[in-house]
């Protein structure tokens, strides 16, 4: 039993009424269920992203004095989507001691793409381990051919109390020159 | 059963639909070169099949997906077999990708009229690859976490939209919760959507054009079934017999420890057929990474995409079969280039040994009594003492003590030791070496310190060394007693044992003969506070937490302390941090009962 030819009829002028409202409606049903998804896809755009805060990270007696920088976690309130978690790690910062006790503070991640960097005793030097980024203790790019486009990010450090080390803690867009908080 | 099939045929005409499938003509018969398109289709089927089975277990969140995935893959009947299947058939697909597409570029099957054909083929060529990038991330562990952190950024460089496009894939500004939903989204819905959608027309474009013959024809044309189906099903056991072999030799897919965005990992790789985009990265200094990134790749897919009309030129075919292999030459030369650079770098080694046993140690505890807290198998390591002891030790003790030898973790640091290497501490033989006159003042205990100038070292060097024989096995016996004190793990056999034997030593210890209390205090005997350590409760976890914390209280060294930081009294490490690492030097961790 085959299926009977759809016999349709020459298409009509005074047709047009009826093709233009199957189409617009046809179009409009289409259209609702895609845009209802792509407001909740493009949400992540509007997150606009936190300006850091100071974060106690150390106290100056745990900073090597022969000026070596030690890695520090950087314990805060982490916010992931629903969830928000107070004193966790959320970053690491190293510091470094310096004449008359300032303090520099980096923060660990590699401005290329986003891994940590190493500090290397032996060398004097950072290094990343992903793409052989390499940065004096300054922070400034040491090795030329550096995948990274701009140094180390320094972050703001405040001694509070005599003793507290503070640092304004946040991340930056990796892979471009300028510093951009994320 | 011929009425029935009869009725169903008059109903869906599938019988012609059938013929139309199996009776499609192979010009110049079947052979074995034209399998691999088959070849794709299973293994494809085989990622839906195990895809679906392991999404009923799989649960994507930053607290539940590492958690999930060791549930299947170490508690669940079959559960390492169903990701190692997914895994290596994933690798396999990779593979077969790049065989389909030389024979179809060898073979000239991207000329007019299959041009079509040939662009579906690369689309599905890269929503393959966009498979495996957003399935690397899913177990949430730390190669996967750290390695596609890498590659989301690289393409927040994109011109323009790069940024944007970075967000709406992390769902943020951070990895976290939606970044995991959001790759499983495309993971198993989104990108087989589409994978499935250009199959369609993939297979549908190739039917119309048929086969594109291997010239010289070497037999006459014959049907599809059976003798290409039986090429096809042989090639496709292969495969999986490959793919097999390869879940029984490594034990299923690899599980690494959970991703923990503040734990360095300087292991971090893709997977070995990204290896090649990772080492080209590394020869574009700083800025100019667009290149390697996206201009360079994207100029070769646009080469490739183009040989359909480079084919129409005299020498086109010819530069299109050289283009390609010269591409996957220069892929290869990457990778092994990649390879060669990790195998020659021990950081690269130490990180992988570590992360494995980070690794281990992870799925243990997960297995341990307490399992894996709602806050996610994350903290388990973070307050393992056999996890976190070593590193602390390593950053916060280590530039004046040792451990065995080492930094804690296995390195040496730069300063010579200055302080006790503290392996053993407070055991018998611990005990034993500190007493002997030959060692006491050695690096391994009060070399390094001024210590070695102080009462203990005098009285070892003097007194100790003129002991008679009694007082001598006095002393070995006050030590078994004081040993005791640090009610040590691994000691715990011995101090039962030797019960008698501590009593006599107590002893010794409060009595006159050796002297120890002329200065020291243990529980009611001997001086006040303040001449020397107190000796009650040595080295147990309580003594040795509040030592940390304040090795200036009188109960310790006063004011003779020499260099030794008042960790806790300072907040230089906090309460669960000296915890750690007491727990650590006592040998006090999980370990799981031996059966």
């Amino acid at each position: 039993m085959e299926p009977k030819p759809i016999t349709s009829l020459p298409p009509d002028r005074r047709d047009f009424i009826t093709k233009a409202a199957a189409i617009a409606i046809g179009g409009a049903i289409a259209v609702v269920p895609p845009l209802a998804g792509l407001a909740v896809f493009v949400d992540p755009l509007r997150r606009k992203s936190e300006a850091g805060s100071a974060v106690l990270v150390a106290t100056l007696g745990a900073i090597p004095e022969n000026g070596e920088p030690r890695k520090f976690p950087v314990l805060a309130t982490k916010v992931d989507a629903w969830n928000r978690t107070p004193h966790v790690p959320v970053g690491a910062v190293y510091l470094q001691r310096l004449k008359d006790n300032h303090i520099r503070a980096f923060n660990v991640v590699c401005p290329h793409a986003g891994c940590f960097v190493d500090f290397r005793p032996t060398k004097g030097h950072y290094h990343c381990p992903c793409h052989d980024s390499s940065f004096s203790l300054d922070g400034q790019i040491l090795d030329p051919k550096s995948p990274s486009p701009r140094g180390l990010d320094d972050l703001p450090v405040e001694i509070r109390q005599g003793s507290e080390v503070w640092v304004t803690f946040q991340n930056f867009r990796a892979g471009v020159h300028e510093k951009i908080p994320v | 059963m011929k009425p029935a099939l009869d009725w169903l045929d008059q109903r869906t005409g599938y019988k012609k639909l059938l013929h139309e499938t199996l009776f499609e003509n192979v010009p110049g018969g079947a052979r074995w070169r034209y399998v691999w398109g088959s070849t794709l289709a299973f293994c494809f089927t085989i990622q839906v099949i195990t895809g679906l089975a392991l999404w009923l277990a799989y649960s994507p969140s930053s607290q539940t997906a590492w958690e999930s995935v060791y549930f299947i893959q170490h508690e669940m009947w079959g559960g390492w077999f169903l990701r190692g299947l997914h895994h290596f058939t994933a690798q396999a697909m990779t593979v077969l990708l790049v065989i389909h597409l030389m024979q179809v570029v060898i073979d000239g099957a991207y000329k007019a009229p299959r041009e079509l054909n040939f662009w579906s083929g690369i689309v599905l060529l890269l929503l393959t690859l966009g498979l495996s990038l957003t399935g690397y991330l899913l177990p949430w562990d730390q190669k996967g976490f750290w390695a596609t952190k890498v590659a989301t950024n690289i393409a927040a460089i994109t011109p323009f939209i790069g940024p944007a496009l970075q967000k709406v894939v992390v769902g943020g500004n951070d990895y976290g919760h939606h970044t995991l939903t959001r790759f499983f989204a495309l993971h198993a819905g989104f990108i087989p959507g589409a994978i499935i959608a250009f199959i369609g027309v993939h297979i549908y474009l190739f039917r119309r054009h048929g086969i594109t013959p291997k010239e010289p024809r070497r037999r006459p044309d014959a049907a599809f079934w059976p003798d290409q189906v039986l090429r096809d099903a042989v090639a496709c056991l292969a495969v999986l017999l490959v793919v097999l072999f390869l879940i029984f030799r490594f034990h299923g897919a690899e599980l690494g420890a959970p991703a923990d965005p503040s734990e360095q990992f300087s292991a971090a790789r893709p997977e070995w057929y990204f290896l090649f985009l990772f080492e080209l990265l590394k020869y574009f200094p700083g800025g100019t990474e667009i290149w390697g990134a996206i201009v360079i790749p994207g100029v070769l897919m646009g080469i490739l995409a183009a040989m359909p009309f480079v084919g129409n030129w005299k020498l086109g075919h010819r530069f299109n079969v050289t283009f390609l292999w010269a591409m996957l030459v220069g892929i290869g030369a990457l990778t092994f280039l990649a390879l060669k650079a990790d195998r020659g770098n021990p950081d690269y080694h130490a990180a992988v040994l570590a992360a494995e046993r980070d690794a281990h140690r992870a799925v243990l505890l997960a297995q341990s009594p307490e399992g894996i807290p709602p806050t996610g198998a994350v903290t388990l390591l973070r307050q393992d003492a056999f996890t976190q002891g070593p590193k602390l030790f390593a950053k916060n003790c280590a530039s004046c003590h040792r451990y065995d030898g080492h930094d804690g973790v296995g390195g040496q640091p730069k300063d010579a030791p200055s302080a006790a290497d503290l392996k053993g501490f407070a055991s018998r033989e611990w005990l034993t070496g500190l007493l002997d006159p030959e060692k006491i003042t050695t690096p391994h205990y009060f070399g390094g310190s001024k210590l070695q100038g102080g009462k203990m070292a005098k009285f070892v060097k003097n007194d100790v060394v003129a002991f008679s024989a009694e007082a001598k096995t006095d002393l070995a016996k006050a030590l078994t007693a004081l040993s005791a004190e640090a009610r040590l793990k691994t000691q715990h056999a011995a101090d039962q044992r030797d019960a008698s034997l501590i009593q006599s030593g107590t002893k010794a210890l409060i009595g006159t003969t050796l002297g120890c209390m002329d200065c020291h205090k243990f529980h009611d005997s001997g001086e006040e506070l303040g001449s020397a350590p107190d000796l009650t409760g040595y080295g147990s976890r309580e003594w040795l937490i509040d030592f940390i914390h304040n090795p200036e209280h009188p109960r310790f060294y006063g004011s003779r302390n020499d260099r030794m930081p008042a960790f806790g009294e300072e907040k230089q490490l906090t309460t669960q941090e000296i915890g750690l690492i007491t727990d650590w030097l006592r040998g006090e961790w999980y370990e799981p009962k031996k059966l």
